[in-house]
């Protein structure tokens, strides 16, 4: 019998009861209802003997009352696609083992409703050439900033990065405008360096890039590098097709780059479906450091995440941040007041939080430099991976409430 | 009544239940404007006066229904540093925007000598950083008790309010200790930490005593957390703040994951016992294994950050040092600016200090935090120029360079519609140092002499006192 029932079977034996009695008491009594409506005529309790009107207090249950919580679990109709990166021997390249992105089937880290398919991978820059770099950046990689091949070394053996980014800065015209070939050998290099994916990033020129990935391209036929990156401006250099033909041939990914701007991002895709699988596509909605716009690649990448879920399949692809923009940030490098640090903490931190907000918005793959930075994301990886989730001690929850606490940094 | 998403709330609706007199009383031309401001949340119900007319009572009651936010907002604290936590209309900021940014309190305890404790307080207080012309501060107090002695704990509470008018938090497990400080902060409206499943009945006496908002905790439990809530809306204590436990490191899933199903129930699943603000404790990274000060600093930092983007709306943090706040305040103050509005800011000719017709011209993007940044460096270093400030669509230079939104095309354009070339009577223009790869294009382009500038404005004052005037080309 639900409340509502039960009310309208007693209704009429209370009303005669009060009338009889004046007053009732139930003793042992419940009830528990999700809803209770009670429709009285008024004037149906005139106040007994005269006495004052009930208080207007509500009564004080001296019990807790039950409310269970019932978690939902929410499906999605659409899935982000999954990008294998690096290619083994068995695959026809020469990497230690391949990375797969991408696959996610719910927001990230939100309810933690079911396993993460593919856990997201960092992977640490290396420069081809002298750029200025803020000296707290560049400060653990002193040694080897001469020698991509020695720095992509270190990267993987002395900080674990399980894939490396070589930028061929020197192939910008402005720069040193390093010949496609001489990229190429630099790629060769860190190949046979290390045996962790490949990211290959270029100068930014659209006409120069093109020559530059057309010639890695092949010289790392097989190896499914991800080309860093292709861009509208490639479209309207009409080098687009050149790169995306030479990344299908020689079975390479694609980096499709474009700025904060969704419909742009789905433009692009669409040309490059025209070339190669959109398996070998990977986003990069553009990330801006914390401080100077952040809140607009988060957004972006929430938008982005949220369409493919709802089913937009030319959003479905995994994405990339590159987090080392972090330091475009002036308060991650500049000096500051003493009570603000110096640069090998402040920066670190700039770089690791803008890292983590883009982890949380979904991002698959990051593209950082700090090992500070970097073993912080990583922790936060780890936590937020594990499954089942890790058990907590809810005895110790509220210990920063009464405990003496370590010293203030 | 069931709450409505705000998406799916119309102004017609809205419009039905405001007195159609079109009196404009509020500043607005005619009801119907007001109403779609209303249902954005840019204006408050209070700024129409006739709605405050007895005869519009079933009106208002209706209206306030309707617009009420499916996130209770609660006040904490008196007067013009009070705060209002929660508030919420949706889970993610792009689906409207969030309102009332995250509370962030710095945490002091009573087993300090009075002297010290006002000393941080005030050091708290008076945190301050211009960051595009807003000055980032914290917002409140968290007052611990680690002595568990009421005498020390009111002693202490009379001393932050001493050396400082801030919002607090007072907290403890002790009913006993708490009274004594309420006893001394009632009529500031602290916040009470906290009510959980052994105190629960002491705590809602207090809450309701001293007429002061309530944290409930239940540590990764959120049936103990609606239980809480629904015994107290029984008592008819509505100004309720919940704590579902923080727990750094390896803890975190779960606490996003409690941050993540609170919200959700209360926004997606009109769960009205989940329906109040957050409190994030990152401040637990202190209280764990970890001892070195940095590093708890560090990780205090991160689980900030993981909870503003989370859904906290209260954060009681520990470390006071600029390098770990600095992250925390950037990301609040981003996290909660208007998604709907552009950031950009118009483009043209701005002139600083006393320009004669020798002065530098500059060149920059349209993006509000560029421009910002740039203006600020000019400013100080106390440089007399022009800057034209050119359409990049809002976007930083860096971004717009790459995206082709700052181009030659787009600098001889800015140049052209600025005038600048009626105001100097010499033609060198100087390019942001991201933008260097369009030097050769822009010289073209524009028929000026192109200087590539410093990559970072606040290179800017050198920059200038060592390149300008600028030698024969």
């Amino acid at each position: 019998m639900n409340g509502r029932d039960l009310v309208g079977a007693l209704g009429p034996e209370l009303l005669a009861l009060l009338r009889s009695a004046g007053r009732i008491e139930l003793e042992g009594f419940s009830l528990e209802l999700d809803e209770l409506e009670l429709r009285l005529p008024l004037g149906a309790f005139a106040p007994v003997n005269g006495g004052t009107p009930p208080s207007p207090v509500p009564e004080r249950p001296d019990q807790l009352l039950p409310a269970e919580y019932v978690p939902s679990r929410t499906t999605y109709p659409g899935r982000i696609r999954e990008v294998v990166l690096g290619a083994t021997r068995l695959d026809g390249g020469s990497r230690g083992r391949s990375l797969t992105i991408g696959g996610a089937d719910a927001p990230a880290f939100s309810l933690f409703d079911r396993p993460v398919v593919n856990l997201p991978v960092i992977s640490m820059d290396v420069f081809d050439t002298r750029v200025p770099m803020p000296k707290a950046l560049r400060a653990p990689f002193e040694e080897v900033r001469d020698d991509p091949a020695e720095w992509a070394r270190l990267n993987v053996n002395r900080f674990g990065a399980r894939a490396v980014t070589v930028h061929l800065l020197s192939t910008d015209p402005l720069i040193r405008n390093a010949s496609p070939r001489e990229a190429a050998a630099t790629v060769e290099a860190v190949l046979q360096a290390v045996d962790v994916p490949l990211i290959v990033g270029g100068c930014g020129d659209p006409r120069k890039d093109a020559d530059v990935f057309k010639e890695v391209a092949a010289m790392a036929s097989g190896e499914r590098l991800l080309l860093n990156s292709v861009t509208l401006d490639m479209a309207t250099a009409k080098t687009l097709e050149t790169v995306a033909r030479a990344a299908a041939e020689h079975g390479h990914n694609l980096l499709a780059f474009t700025g904060l701007e969704l419909n742009d991002a789905k433009e692009l895709n669409r040309r490059l479906y025209e070339y190669l699988p959109p398996e070998q596509i990977v986003m990069d909605l553009t990330t801006v450091a914390l401080g100077y716009g952040l809140e607009y690649s988060f957004s972006i990448h929430e938008r982005a995440r949220h369409a493919a879920l709802m089913g937009d399949a030319e959003l479905q692809h995994p994405t990339i941040s590159g987090s080392t923009n972090a330091w475009a940030a002036r308060e991650a490098w500049m000096p500051m007041p003493p009570t603000y640090g110096g640069p090998e903490l402040r920066g670190p931190l700039w770089e690791a939080e803008t890292a983590l907000s883009l982890l949380l918005a979904g991002v698959d793959i990051f593209m950082m430099s700090h090992p500070a930075a970097i073993g912080a994301l990583r922790r936060m990886i780890n936590a937020l991976c594990a499954w089942p989730l890790e058990e907590v001690a809810e005895g110790h929850a509220n210990d920063w409430v009464t405990s003496p606490l370590g010293g203030d940094a | 009544m069931a709450k409505r998403s705000i998406t799916e709330t119309s102004p017609i609706e809205v419009y039905r239940l405001l007195p159609r007199t079109n009196c404009a009383e509020c500043g607005e031309p005619n009801c119907m404007a007001f109403a779609t401001r209303l249902v954005n949340r840019e204006l408050a119900l209070e700024s129409c006066p006739p709605l405050a007319h007895p005869e519009y009572a079933e009106a208002l009651a209706a209206l306030e229904a309707l617009l009420a936010p499916p996130v209770r907002a609660v006040l904490i604290g008196t007067g013009d540093r009070e705060c209002t936590i929660g508030g919420k209309y949706v889970v993610q900021r792009h689906e409207f925007t969030y309102h009332n940014p995250t509370a962030c309190a710095i945490a002091v305890d009573d087993s300090a000598p009075l002297d010290v404790l006002q000393a941080r307080v005030r050091a708290a207080d008076s945190f301050s950083y211009n960051y595009i012309g807003r000055d980032l501060g914290i917002d409140a107090i968290a007052v611990r008790s680690t002595t568990g002695d009421p005498a020390r704990f009111q002693a202490a509470v009379e001393a932050v309010q001493q050396a400082c008018g801030l919002p607090l938090i007072l907290c403890s497990p002790d009913p006993a200790v708490l009274r004594s400080g309420l006893v001394s902060a009632s009529d500031r409206r602290p916040l009470i930490h906290a009510a959980d499943r052994t105190n629960w009945q002491e705590m809602g006496g207090l809450a309701l005593e001293f007429g002061c908002p309530l944290v409930v905790s239940a540590p990764d439990d959120l049936s103990g957390l609606r239980s809480l809530v629904r015994t107290f809306l029984a008592w008819g204590i509505e100004d309720l703040v919940l704590d579902p436990g923080t727990f750094p490191g390896a803890g975190l899933a779960r606490t996003l994951r409690n941050f993540a199903r609170c919200r959700h129930a209360a926004i997606r699943g009109e769960d009205d016992l989940l329906g109040f603000p957050l409190l994030g404790a990152p401040i637990a990274a202190f209280a764990g294994e970890e001892m070195d000060p940095i590093r708890c600093a560090f990780d205090e930092a991160i689980t900030a950050s993981a909870l503003l983007s989370r859904y906290a709306d209260l954060l009681v943090l520990q470390g006071t040092a600029g390098w770990s706040l600095l992250p925390t305040l950037f990301w609040r103050f981003n996290l909660y600016t208007d998604p709907r509005k552009p950031v950009a800011v118009e483009a043209g000719l701005r002139e600083f200090g006393s320009p004669d017709r020798n002065a530098p011209v500059l060149i920059t993007a349209n993006y509000a935090l560029t421009y910002f940044t740039v203006e600020s460096d000019i400013k100080s270093a106390n440089l007399s120029c022009y800057l034209v400030v050119a359409d990049t669509g809002g976007l930083s230079v860096e971004s717009a360079v790459a995206g082709r939104y700052f181009s030659a095309a787009g600098i001889a354009e800015a140049m052209a519609s600025s005038g600048i070339a009626d105001r100097v009577d010499h033609r060198v223009l100087v390019i942001p140092g991201l933008a260097a790869r369009l030097s050769g294009e822009a010289a073209e382009a524009t028929g000026w002499r192109v200087l590539v500038g410093p990559k970072d404005s606040s290179g800017l004052g050198p920059y200038l006192k060592e390149r300008w005037p600028p030698g024969p080309a």
